[in-house]
């Protein structure tokens, strides 16, 4: 160590973590970019004149800044920009609602891995591996051809194949934690193996479990993007960030625009997210060096 | 070495028959199971129904069943395509040369791309070039292959004129010249997300190497810095690439599915797509299959060859 690093104050872990986050600035333009995705996905509907659904035949494959169609509008002269924010609306519910089951499933089944480990964990552990084996575009769309296609399914689908990763997470912090003091007293303690599993470990895990939530979003965003442009997730005549791109390769050459706005907003939700991610990663525990 | 290589494929062979039951389960998942092809026809009574039952073996226990299907794929009796009766692995292997040339090519753009920018980014930590590339490669993880796909097609094809916008080749042409120049723009694309993980991974591992000590006594007894870089560090910096390699893999498939699609490749991946669309499930179930086994063996030949490489690990 060297004599700066004897003299800095010493700070609370949470402050030191937001120094560290702040000095990232990716991440910090990623935060305040999923703020306005959601904040405009959520009130900017109610400043536009026209309706997502809004059919006008006559005004179709309008170009951009055409009156007060700002982005243009589509191949049944529907508003690019009205679908635009609800297609937003409905890529990042479905991002943030598909990580949170993703998160609750990953987490269960990598703290009952983790903690039992022998036999229980083992069977557990092989099973997330098996299903990593299936590359998860083949293993959606396989699953997605069975079921009727909806927000709900596409959700849970999404859930269904990104759980793994996190329960590997878990799994290896919970089995390393496990042997710790703190852990051992609660257990001496007479606390139920649940208990210690879910207000003690889990909580400790914190740090790796909150960057790959972020991180989840962002893979979940991309997923239903790929699923509703394959024509398998959220269904005409709903708006999805995927679905309004599904149409787009017809009219490319007629309609560039088209294909220009929905995915610019799937990149740009994408990559905040994952330089949320990455920042998070680094604020919250230094020593994680995941590339 | 060898024990290692035994255990390496007794849990390989383990995952393969959890694997099949995954598979087993999503083909029973299906509404109304292998019977819904015949239970979609009119003509069909329900005492033809049951005879059908019968002759299938579908009345038996699942699982009996499932016993009885995995022997049959050990044996390459993967069903028949609901679509012309043609064998399922037939169907398969008629796609898969497509896919892999797509494949192939695409990883070694990759390699070659992504581990040159990977050291580089590594010997000149922090520098302009190491700050471009590690935003760059983020964007690149984060751009949806298909819209890539679309981007590349629109200024390429539409605008610029100089790649056809998809296909294998030219009807009626399939020199060399015509497959390559169709080859360019998928492989390029599907090379856009294999690329960034490359860098990402090189990177981190050159940086572990270049701050061993076996490197600073290189340094410290005068050898000259390409000689260290060269023999010394890259050699060292590579022996992980093995396992990324093994790791890409899935995402690598996933990936060439898309860009299959978006230049209509005559793949695997199209295959997959349109048998889906025909609700086509004894292909669907090969392809998921085939992908999985695919993946299994590609790590296990992975782990295989860092360990003949690596001898820390097989004795570790």
């Amino acid at each position: 160590m060297t004599s700066a690093a004897l003299t800095t104050v010493q700070l609370a872990p949470g402050q030191a973590a937001w120094r560290r986050f702040r000095r990232h600035r990716l991440a910090l333009a990623g935060a305040v970019i999923i703020l306005l995705l959601i904040l405009g996905s959520a009130f900017g509907p109610y400043l536009l004149p026209f309706d997502d659904t809004y059919i006008d035949i006559m005004k179709r494959f309008a170009p951009p800044f055409s009156g007060a169609h700002i982005l243009g509008t589509d191949e049944l002269g529907r508003d690019v920009l009205a679908r635009l924010m609800m297609g937003a609306r409905v890529s990042l519910s479905i991002g943030f609602v598909a990580m949170v089951i993703a998160m609750a499933v990953g987490i269960a089944v990598g703290a009952f891995a983790g903690f039992y480990g022998g036999a229980v964990g083992a069977v557990l552990m092989r099973l997330v591996d098996a299903m990593l084996c299936f590359p998860t575009i083949f293993l959606l769309l396989a699953l997605a051809a069975l079921i009727e296609p909806g927000f709900v399914t596409t959700t849970v689908l999404i859930a269904a194949t990104a759980w793994m990763w996190v329960a590997r997470v878990v799994e290896a912090q919970v089995r390393s934690l496990r042997e710790r003091e703190f852990a051992v007293a609660a257990l001496a303690f007479g606390s139920s193996n649940l208990r210690i599993m879910f207000r003690e470990l889990v909580p400790n895990a914190v740090a790796p479990i909150v960057v790959a939530a972020t991180l989840n979003v962002a893979k979940a965003i991309l997923l239903e993007s790929y699923l509703s442009y394959l024509g398998y997730g959220i269904q005409p005549p709903a708006a999805s960030l995927g679905n309004m791109l599904n149409n787009a390769q017809i009219y490319l050459t007629s309609a560039p625009w088209l294909a220009i706005a929905p995915g610019v907003a799937i990149t740009l939700a994408v990559t905040s997210f994952n330089f949320l991610g990455d920042g998070l990663r680094d604020a919250l525990d230094p020593r994680m060096n995941i590339p | 070495m060898a024990r290692y290589v035994a255990n390496r494929l007794a849990q390989a062979i383990m995952l393969l028959v959890i694997v099949s039951a995954i598979g087993f389960a999503i083909l029973h998942l299906a509404p109304g199971g292998p019977l819904s092809q015949f239970a979609a026809s009119a003509q069909m009574t329900q005492e033809d129904l049951d005879r059908v039952t019968r002759q299938l073996g579908l009345d038996r226990p699942l699982p009996i069943q499932y016993l009885d299907w995995f022997g049959r794929m050990l044996r390459g009796d993967w069903g028949r395509s609901y679509r012309d009766g043609e064998a399922v692995l037939s169907v398969i292997s008629s796609h898969l040369g497509a896919t892999l040339e797509l494949m192939a090519t695409a990883t070694i753009i990759a390699v070659l791309l992504g581990c040159w920018i990977g050291v580089l980014g590594a010997l000149r930590r922090y520098s302009l070039f190491d700050t471009l590339a590690t935003v760059g490669a983020m964007i690149a993880l984060s751009i949806p292959t298909f819209w890539f796909g679309l981007v590349t097609i629109y200024v390429f094809s539409v605008k610029l004129g100089w790649l056809p916008a998809g296909n294998r080749q030219t009807v009626g042409d399939g020199s060399f010249l015509d497959l390559l120049h169709h080859l360019i723009a998928p492989a390029l694309v599907l090379a856009l997300v294999e690329t960034a993980m490359w860098g990402r991974f090189m990177r981190s591992s050159m940086l572990e190497v270049i701050n061993q000590d076996y490197i600073r006594t290189a340094r410290a007894k005068g050898m000259p810095e390409w000689r260290i870089l060269t023999v010394h560090a890259l050699r060292n910096a590579l022996l992980p690439m093995i396992t990324v390699a093994g790791l890409q893999f899935p995402t690598l498939l996933g990936g060439a599915l898309v860009a299959e699609t978006v230049f209509t490749w005559p793949g695997m991946g199209r295959l997959f797509l349109d048998s889906i669309g025909y609700r086509d499930y004894p292909v669907v179930m090969g392809i998921l299959m085939f992908s999985a086994i695919m993946v299994l063996i590609g790590s296990l030949l992975a782990d295989i060859l860092y360990a003949v490489v690596d001898p820390r690990i097989r004795v570790g």
